[in-house]
Formats: structure tokens, sequence, C-alpha cells
């Protein structure tokens, strides 16, 4: 494997007992890259996340990322899941969740450090949380809590961010900030991003992997948008957005 | 009410109390939280087949007891995690089976079984002092275990998936956790008795989780609440000569009726 390749997918397949998900994925993730996966419902956008992470073990095929097995590699990555289900009155506070990305950290028996708490804090100034720090988690809006879940993934300071339709229910306005945040954060580490959202494509990410159970098209972008096309079966519309620093009205006057 | 502490059983029965009150805050919190209550029913049944087992060899009961629920809880959680058997369906075996082999065993000892009816349901006025001495033991490993995993359990009990992928040996820590409830009922057994069990280790938690979100509150406010509740049983059954165990649990059942109203039209969360 090469030094800059962070996660390599070679002929991987998995199903679901008899329900085949994914086939013959080869897939390369190289350092700093800014990757996106886009693929209807049920493409297997998720389960390649979960192949990363080791949650799940492919059928077939084998992977790599950082050079380990995934299990191994887990320590390395910061993921926020698609859904997080929780007793809405477990008792839990905000910074309580975001420290829980430091858990791996810290041994069994030990306290967290001021270094675990001044990340979770700058984690939730990052996501624009750190005035909730001491709320209840459960009482928060679900685009409040998916931020905060967000900070909880960045908390664990990654090398791969893995996010899984991480903007479904955050307001728009922060939906800007946050990918701008990503651009910052893409300097320091490895995105993937899983979405729908084709109209980020092509603002913010520099390579797209489309996926419906086979990988349609891997690489950068620019060739890669009339094969999503391809892959849903119909034309999509490309929304080309401004780069962010533009589209704010009130910058221009 | 001090003259019936002169009593040698008063004074036992009063400190079973406490080191059952204790155990409710901590290991209830968790059992709540983490919504195992039907596990641990399962596992304090399945413990039954322990004390037969203990009257079979004629030694106490109670110690018997005390491998069996570890076993059974150890079972549960393996059967549920690691083959394709439901939760559910790993409770449902493990409850039953323990109860059968109690009753086996039983059956199969010599004479008639003395005290049956007190594990069962519970007598907290004739715990003897050589019971206090296991249950002021379990209470200790109790206490520190959770002081030890304290931050794990909780992220376990928040968010399983996350707390696996940031490195906590969850499956051990979910395991470590059913043995956590496994050696409550035991310190429970002596004074609600093996069905009655569950009672104690859910009604308290839930009647704390009403007034906090913050879980080291949760779980002193739910050792006071099972503390003083119990005393109060206790003393309702010396007095008005009830079953203890039945005493308690109908008063808990009360609690939570009037704590459930007062939360709902006159207290907010602290």
């Amino acid at each position: 494997m090469k030094k800059d390749t962070i996660v390599k997918l070679e002929n991987v397949y998995f199903a679901y007992t008899n329900v085949s998900v994914l086939e013959d994925i080869n897939i390369t993730i190289k350092q700093n890259d800014f990757l996106g996966i886009i693929g209807p419902n049920g493409g297997g956008k998720t389960t390649i996340l979960r192949i990363i992470l080791g949650l799940l073990e492919p059928d077939k095929g084998k992977v790599y990322v950082f050079d380990t097995s995934a299990k191994k590699a887990r320590q390395h990555i910061g993921y926020l899941p698609q859904h997080i289900t929780f007793d809405f009155d477990f008792p839990i506070s905000v910074s309580e969740v975001v420290l829980m990305g430091r858990l791996g950290k810290r041994g069994i028996g030990r306290k967290y450090t001021k270094t675990d708490i001044s990340v979770c804090m700058a984690a939730l100034e990052k996501v624009g949380m750190q005035q909730y720090r001491n709320n209840e988690i459960g009482k928060l809006s679900q685009g409040q809590r998916q931020r905060v879940f967000i900070a909880r993934a960045l908390s664990t300071e990654p090398k791969l961010l893995l996010l899984d339709e991480p903007v479904s229910s955050v307001d728009t306005q922060w939906q800007q900030t946050f990918y701008e945040l990503l651009h910052d954060l893409n300097k320091e580490m490895t995105i993937v991003l899983v979405t729908h959202d084709i109209s980020v494509v092509s603002t913010y990410i520099d390579k797209i992997a489309c996926l419906n159970k086979r990988l349609y098209y891997h690489g950068s972008k620019k060739e890669g948008m009339h094969k999503i096309s391809e892959m849903y079966e119909y034309p999509v519309q490309l929304i080309t957005h401004a780069p962010a620093h533009n589209s704010v009205g009130d910058n221009d006057k | 009410m001090i003259e019936i502490l002169h009593y040698e059983f008063m004074r036992n029965a009063l400190f079973a109390a406490v080191l059952v009150g204790i155990v409710c805050g901590i290991v209830g919190a968790f059992v709540v939280m983490k919504k195992i209550v039907f596990i641990s029913g399962g596992i304090s049944h399945a413990a039954f087949g322990g004390i037969g087992l203990g009257y079979l060899l004629n030694i106490n009961p109670v110690l018997t007891a005390i491998p069996f629920s570890l076993l059974s809880a150890l079972a549960i959680g393996i059967l549920s995690k690691k083959t394709k058997i439901s939760e559910d369906s790993a409770i449902g075996i493990l409850w039953s089976v323990g109860m059968a082999l109690g009753i086996l065993f039983i059956s199969l000892s010599p004479g008639y079984a003395p005290d049956l009816f007190g594990y069962l349901f519970g007598s907290i006025l004739t715990v003897p002092i050589s019971d206090i001495i296991i249950m002021l033991v379990l209470d200790i490993i109790i206490i520190v275990t959770v002081l030890l995993l304290y931050k794990e359990l909780h992220a376990l009990s928040f968010d399983e998936e996350f707390s696996m992928i940031v490195g906590v040996p969850t499956q051990t820590l979910y395991l470590i956790l059913l043995c956590l409830v496994a050696l409550s009922i035991i310190v429970l057994i002596r004074v609600v008795g093996i069905i009655l069990v569950i009672a104690l280790l859910t009604i308290p938690a839930t009647i704390a989780k009403q007034f906090t979100s913050n879980l080291k509150k949760l779980i002193a406010l739910s050792m006071i609440t099972a503390v003083v509740l119990t005393v109060i049983g206790l003393w309702l059954s010396y007095v008005f000569d009830l079953p203890s165990g039945a005493a308690i649990v109908l008063l808990l059942a009360l609690v939570f009726i009037i704590s459930t109203g007062i939360r709902k039209f006159l207290i907010p969360k602290v």
C-alpha cells in the first residue's frame, strides 16, 4: 500500500443475509482527499462506511485502513452516523457526549484530563454549540444534536472523518458554515462524506464515488458528474453553488 | 420506634435495608438507563436454581446463588450477542430453566425446605448476620467496579456503537454490567425475594430519573429513595405484621405514583 493511501478496498462484496448490497467494490482513498459518496437509497453508502470502520466484515475482498485492519485503525477515525437513537430523557449533557470521543485515549479508571476538556470545548466551538455545553442532549433540536455529534466525531482528533448524511437535519444557513468548516478541516484530515445532496458535490468536494451496489465511478468530480445521471437512471440537474464567500449577498454591497 | 432497635434481628434488618438501598441506587440507575430491566428479571429468576442447589448441598443458598446468577448473566449476554438468538428468547430460556433447576434440586433434597418462601418473596426480618456480611462484601465489589468504570458505563448506556469505535471493549463491559446486576440481585434476594427483586432495581431509579438529568445526582437520589423507602417498608411490615418484600414493593409503587404526579404538576427538573 502506498504511503499516502489511507483506505483501500479490494474486490469487496457484502450481503445482508442473501440481499446483496455491495458487489466488487474497489476504492482507494488518499491522504487529504475530500470524497463524496453519492448514490440512491439502498445503494450501500452507509454499508461502505461501516466496513471501513470494521463494524461489518465483508463477505469477500480485502479492507486496508491506515495500513492495518479496520478494527485497529478505528482509533484514527471520527464517525458521524446517520441516525443515533437514544432516549431523550437520558441523563447526559452536551459536554459529556462530546467527551465520549476521548474515551479511547483514557484508560479505564482514569479521569478525563484538561487536554480532553479543551479539545472538546474547541470541537463544540467549531460547530457553534459551546454555549449549550451544560444542556441536556435530549432537550436540543434535531439539528443542534447533529452538530453536537459532529463535535463528538471531531473530539477524537481523527485522521479520517466519516460523515453519513451530516446535513440531513440542519438548517441551510448552518450547512454553508459547515461545509466551510469541512473545507478547513480537510487541510488536516481526509474526509469522506455520504450525501444525497448533489449540489454540495459541485462546490466543495474534489472526488466522488457513485455507488449503487456497484461502484459506477470513482475519481475526480469533473468527469464523474454525467455518471451520476447514468446511475440514478434519470437526468440529474446540477445546481452549481457559487463559492460560499460570494453567495452571502451582504458581502457584495 | 427506638426500642425495636434493641432486637438484633431489627438491627440486622436495618443494616440490610441500607446495603440494599446503596446497590439499588447504583445498579438500578444503569439497569433503567440501559433498558435491561427484563434481562435483570431473567437473571434473578435463574438465580433460583442456585437457591435450590444450596438446599440440596445443605449450604447457605445465598452462597450457591452467586455463581448461578453470574453464570446466567453471562449466558444471557453471550447468547444474545454472539449467536442469532434474540435477547428476548435468551431471557425466556434462562428464566425458566433456572426456576426448573431450583424446583428439581429442592425436590431432591431431603426433608422439607425451610425459609423457601423467604427466598421467593423476601423476609428482611430473618436476615442472619452471615448473610449481612455476604451482602456487605458484594456491595463493596459493586461500588469499586462502578467507580472504576463509571465513564465507560455511562457511555455504553448512551451509545454502545460509538463507544466501541473509540476503543471501549463494549462486549466485555456489557457482560461486566450484567454481572453487577447478578451480584446486586444476590444482595436483594434476602430482602425482597427473587420474584420481587426487579421492583427495587427499577422503581427507585425511575423515581429519581423524573427529577434530575445528571447521572451522579440520579444515582445519589435513587440511593436515598431506596434506603428510605426500604426502611419505612420494613417498619410498616413490622408494625402491621405484613410480609416485608410485599410491603416494600407496594410502598415503592405508591411513592412512584405520587412522585409522577408531583413531577407532572409541581416541580421542574433540577
